[in-house]
């Protein structure tokens, strides 16, 4: 069987994308996205830009969101909180992870 | 197909009110969510779940599921001929085809017509879904880039509308750089589009296996550096692994145990250039058993040294 052989792609290889791209990857309408860029779960580069870019790791959490919203059915505000904490805990994670790291064993 | 018990996954009665569902979802939603949970297997466990409750929240979907009969998990069964008629949109005569490879999940997301066109209340095209997937690379693959196997088994709907589980392998390269937790993603490798829509993607979440020698945190790597006390004290040089092969490295003389001796981009590579530090800590390590001369000059040295590491304890600080 001839197999093609894909490349991977990383995320912040796409640069920065539109709000419309980033609901189109995410499954997330555009103003589910909005609401999260409200709350503080979700940055755009420029907040003050007439229309919003993202940088394509954004799609990241915008697809975490999509799959909290739907399987926990959270509101919005609810839904801002978890991703924040989540974030937190990523953070934490990966010092943790330095921490062991660098103690010998 | 293989009968799955929805009820029974749920832990309710097959009388359960639409409410009493509703909570037992929320409380293994809540100990399962790949996104929250730390339980082993939460993934799959948690996929049952949804999948279970996907069904029995929807009063169409639950009556389909009750009309499908009762039998063991796991065991092959046939849907009734009714059936049919009743609840699927297939085309018709398709009642006779083979059931084998078709997954009950996929059959009940076709119920509300493909991939769940009504519930997501779009019309025309509808995008395909994406999929997401832990892949483990060694270290030695996150340094050198990697070619690996992916089996994949999607769901793809045949001429008469049933949806069936096409096994496919995928040979995907991961370039260099690659680090715990990164995401990496396959454009249009997911499920396809129906009526125009894009096709999905598959995301790959990277998880780096564990390695004997090296400790990594980002694209930093740490390796313990055993020495021998007297090594430690009058410096040496010793060849020492990194994930690029063997260097020799510069042991300045006093190194003390839990000193860090830095090797700058001898870490990890960085995807875009760069690469991570190699960090070797040293420690002091004694023979398991001294020989009879080695032991004689230990004692010479302790008798002649007037260093004591303790001194900090008599002043108190």
């Amino acid at each position: 069987m001839n197999i093609e052989l894909t490349e991977a792609t990383w995320m912040e290889d796409a640069g920065e994308i539109s709000l419309a791209r980033l609901a189109e990857l995410s499954g997330l309408e555009e103003a589910r996205l909005r609401e999260l860029v409200d709350y503080g779960a979700l940055a755009p580069v420029d907040p003050a830009a007439a229309s919003w870019t993202f940088s394509a790791e954004c799609v990241v959490t915008a697809r975490t969101a999509c799959r909290l919203l739907n399987d926990f059915e959270l509101e919005p505000h609810g839904l801002a909180l978890v991703l924040t904490l989540l974030e937190r805990i990523r953070e934490l994670r990966s010092e943790l992870q330095r921490l062991h790291a660098e103690m010998p064993r | 197909m293989k009968y799955k018990d929805y009820y029974s996954i749920l832990g309710v009665d097959r009388k359960a009110s639409a409410e009493d569902i509703k909570r037992a979802y929320r409380k293994l939603a809540r100990k399962y969510h790949p996104d929250v949970s730390k339980e082993p297997n939460a993934e799959e466990k948690f996929k049952e779940v949804a999948e279970a409750y996907e069904t029995l929240k929807d009063p169409e979907k639950r009556a389909a599921f009750d009309q499908l009969g009762s039998f063991q998990p796991g065991q092959d069964f046939r849907p009734p001929p009714d059936w049919w008629k009743q609840f699927a949109e297939a085309q018709p005569g398709f009642e006779q085809h083979a059931f084998e490879d078709i997954d009950l999940a996929d059959l009940f997301a076709g119920l509300t017509g493909r991939g769940g066109q009504r519930a997501r209340g779009r019309t025309g095209a509808i995008p395909g879904q994406d999929y997401e997937i832990a892949v483990q690379i060694t270290l030695e693959q996150a340094y050198h880039g990697a070619e690996l196997d992916l089996d994949l088994s999607l769901p793809e709907y045949d001429e008469s509308g049933l949806p069936r589980r096409v096994p496919r392998t995928l040979k995907v390269r991961i370039r260099r750089g690659a680090v715990d937790g990164q995401k990496l993603r396959l454009p249009g490798k997911g499920g396809k589009g129906v009526s125009g829509g894009r096709d999905g993607d598959v995301y790959l979440n990277i998880v780096l296996a564990p390695h004997p020698l090296f400790r990594v945190s980002g694209h930093d790597v740490y390796l313990d550096l055993p020495l021998a006390p007297w090594e430690a004290v009058l410096g040496t040089t010793v060849r020492m692994p990194t994930p690029g092969g063997p260097v020799d490295i510069k042991v300045p003389p006093n190194t003390a145990a839990g000193r860090q001796l830095r090797l700058g981009g001898r870490g990890l590579p960085k995807a875009h250039g760069g690469a991570g530090d190699l960090y070797a800590i040293a420690q002091i390590a004694v023979p398991g058993t001294a020989t009879p001369r080695e032991r004689e000059l230990m004692q010479q040295l302790a008798a002649a040294s007037t260093f004591n590491p303790r001194r900090h304890f008599e002043e108190g600080t």
